[in-house]
């Protein structure tokens, strides 16, 4: 039986796993809301992940996890964080020097790696949920509108508000107030994709090659090329870009029981 | 998992600082000596000079903190106009006034209230927030309030400051005398400075013993054993204190102790401490094998400048001297200076919500400082007080991934 590694990102909305082997071939993956029960859905989303590709849970050499809620997954045999994960994994689509900036759906991240992966410095989001995927999911349930419809309505408008306020709650409220007056709906998604990428190019300079991971831009691929805009540079979005944090701690997990052999 | 190593000198702690508290007490309670309350870097030498005990709300404020009280007194204050955006010493400390509550009275059997004093004296060399502070008890008790009005952003800090600072102490001074009767005696300030300088002296010795490798000292330590330095220097209390300290960290380095077992990393904390989540903080780092050696907060009260033979021109730059009163290009510089002493890897900015002046990560100067040295940073978002301004999870996420990457 060959053996399988695995990485477990449990994050505020979403837990993902990935499997990989040991050449390092991506075999599957799984993504699933995460709840409340940290510890049962790091569960479900492995059996999900091993499921989906006819994978034997017996053949499971080490289980990395990862994301806040790492230090639930009960079977892991390594804990990193997910600063170090996002970097090991898009270090494996992209082993050059790149700006890493993850969209997810409590937090942002921008991650210098240099060319052989390592980090040279990050930063992450202030206590404050603008510019995140939890600022989206609030504007689309105040405007009652489906998660999966935004991006179509943003690309296919022609018009573009902008939207001033910092705070997602006082966004809402200038939001709402937009559609009061009458302002077509689909002008204001795309601004608030806008909002979206302008928070998250406030955090860090950034310049060179960009890589865009994360739940919004696996979601909403219209803020790879807002991005691109902003920073005037080229992004580039990685296969699978929700579960990059979830395939690094795989690497890990593949890294660290080798060493361990070795040892 | 190891466990924090306590220093036998602590326990002489919990004594000299309940010995501080009742002198207090029984001062308010008997009407002598007459008590000033004064700001935690103000003009405590020329206080006791005049006949005063001295207390200071700020380490009050840090009680509220630490105990964890702070979040209960902190709405009080917000109610009555002052904002949560404002110093969270202020608010905890007005809001538990107002809410008749002082976790004195739990720990020190017979305090019943904070002390009501005869005079209250500001310096605002650390921000304007402490004579708005003092401004609402002098309404409240109807005493008068006096103060220093401070440079701010200094660079060098010049004769025209020193004499500037100087004639408004000698000001005060006089000021004093005419609201509380209590005088001026100049061979009482000699002595007080003396020993002031003499307590700032030892401090530096305590806190740089951590240049040891490994250090036998974290900045957890430093700030709960800097009370005497905030509360007592001046006094010949807080100087054997001191001596105390030092000896048994001496001997922790002859004996090879480290604060933090296994030593592996070495950071420099930039701000103020969490108050309420010190021990939850120690343990984090003390799990991580890394021992924070040095910081500016804790070197606060080092006041080198303090001279017995000039007194007053002294005091003057002593106080204006300090870190948190200069400009960017000299706290950049005083980095250097930390950096070459105490060998550190990298260093945590702690941008607290409610205290801008000493948030020093708002205008650059992590980047530069960095870019020139190599030496990497991360900011944690918190405050002194308010723990709504802080997230437990995302502090914790971020020093581990600077672990991480500190660890390569």
């Amino acid at each position: 039986m060959k053996p399988l590694f695995v990485g477990i990102d449990i994050g505020s909305t979403t837990a993902k796993a990935v499997v990989i082997d040991r050449e390092r071939a991506v075999l599957s993956q799984a993504i699933l809301r995460t709840g409340y029960d940290f510890a049962a859905v790091s569960e479900s989303v492995l059996v999900t992940a091993l499921a989906s590709a006819g994978l034997d849970r017996d053949a499971v050499a080490a289980v990395a996890s990862t994301g806040y809620g790492r230090r639930n997954v009960e079977f892991a045999d390594f804990q990193r964080t997910e600063i170090l994960c996002h970097a090991k994994g898009v270090h494996y689509y992209f082993p050059e020097p790149v700006s890493v900036v993850d969209i997810g759906g409590q937090d942002n991240k921008i991650i210098h790696l240099g060319a052989k992966g390592e980090r040279l410095n990050f930063t992450m989001n202030r206590k404050c949920a603008a510019g995140t995927g939890a600022f989206i999911e609030e504007i689309a349930y105040r405007l009652d509108l489906k998660l999966e419809d935004l991006n179509g309505m943003a690309e296919a408008s022609a018009t573009e508000v902008a939207i001033g306020s910092f705070c997602t709650v006082f966004s809402c409220t200038e939001i709402l107030g937009m559609a009061r007056r009458g302002i077509p709906i689909d002008g204001i998604i795309k601004g608030v994709f806008r909002s979206v990428v302008k928070r998250v190019s406030e955090m860090d300079a950034l310049d060179g090659k960009v890589i865009m991971t994360g739940g919004v831009v696996d979601h909403n691929p219209i803020v790879k090329g807002m991005l691109g805009e902003a920073l005037n540079c080229t992004v580039e979005v990685p296969p699978h870009p929700q579960v990059i944090g979830a395939l690094g701690a795989a690497l890990i997990a593949e890294e660290l029981s080798a060493d361990k052999e070795k040892n | 998992m190891a466990e924090i190593k306590k220093l036998e000198t602590a326990k002489l702690m919990k004594k000299v600082m309940a010995d501080h508290f009742y002198e207090i007490d029984a001062a308010v309670k008997s009407g002598n000596p007459k008590v000033a309350w004064c700001t935690s870097v103000g003009p405590a030498e020329l206080l006791r000079a005049m006949g005063f005990v001295v207390y200071f709300p700020e380490n009050h404020a840090a009680i509220l903190g630490a105990s964890r009280a702070a979040n209960d007194c902190i709405p009080a204050a917000n109610a009555i106009g002052y904002s949560p955006e404002i110093c969270s010493y202020l608010t905890s400390d007005v809001g538990a006034y107002l809410k008749g509550f002082t976790p004195l009275s739990k720990i020190y059997d017979g305090i019943e209230s904070i002390p009501k004093p005869d005079v209250l004296v500001y310096n605002t060399n650390q921000c304007r927030d402490v004579k708005d502070w003092f401004e609402w008890y002098a309404r409240e008790w109807k005493v008068p309030c006096l103060g220093i009005e401070s440079f701010v952003n200094v660079g060098d800090v010049t004769k025209d400051h020193v004499d500037s600072i100087a004639a408004q102490m000698r000001k005060l001074a006089v000021d004093i005398t005419a609201a509380t009767g209590n005088k001026m005696d100049e061979d009482l300030l000699k002595e007080t400075v003396r020993l002031s300088r003499q307590c700032s002296d030892l401090w530096k010795d305590v806190l740089e013993i951590a240049t040891n490798k490994p250090s036998p000292l974290t900045f957890f330590d430093g700030t709960i054993h800097m009370g005497p330095a905030v509360c007592m220097r001046g006094t010949q209390v807080a100087v054997d204190y001191y001596e105390i300290l030092l000896k048994e960290l001496r001997g922790w380095v002859d004996q090879g102790v480290a604060a933090v077992a296994g030593e592996r990393h070495r950071i420099y904390w930039e701000g103020m401490p969490v108050w309420g989540k010190l021990r939850e903080n120690a343990k984090l780092f003390l799990g991580l094998e890394t021992c924070l050696v040095a910081s500016t907060y804790c070197n606060s009260w080092i006041f080198t400048a303090l001279d017995p033979d000039d007194p007053w021109n002294s005091m003057a730059r002593a106080y204006t001297e300090l870190f948190i009163v200069r400009d960017d290009d000299y706290k950049e510089d005083y980095y250097r200076r930390m950096l070459d002493l105490f060998d550190f890897d990298g260093i945590i900015f702690h941008d607290a919500k409610t205290c801008p002046n000493n948030s020093n990560c708002r205008y650059g100067l992590p980047q530069r400082f960095s870019k020139e040295t190599g030496i990497p940073f991360i900011t944690i978002d918190g405050d002194l007080n308010d723990l709504r301004c802080y997230s437990e999870e995302q502090a914790i996420t971020k020093i581990e991934a600077f672990i991480e990457q500190l660890d390569g």
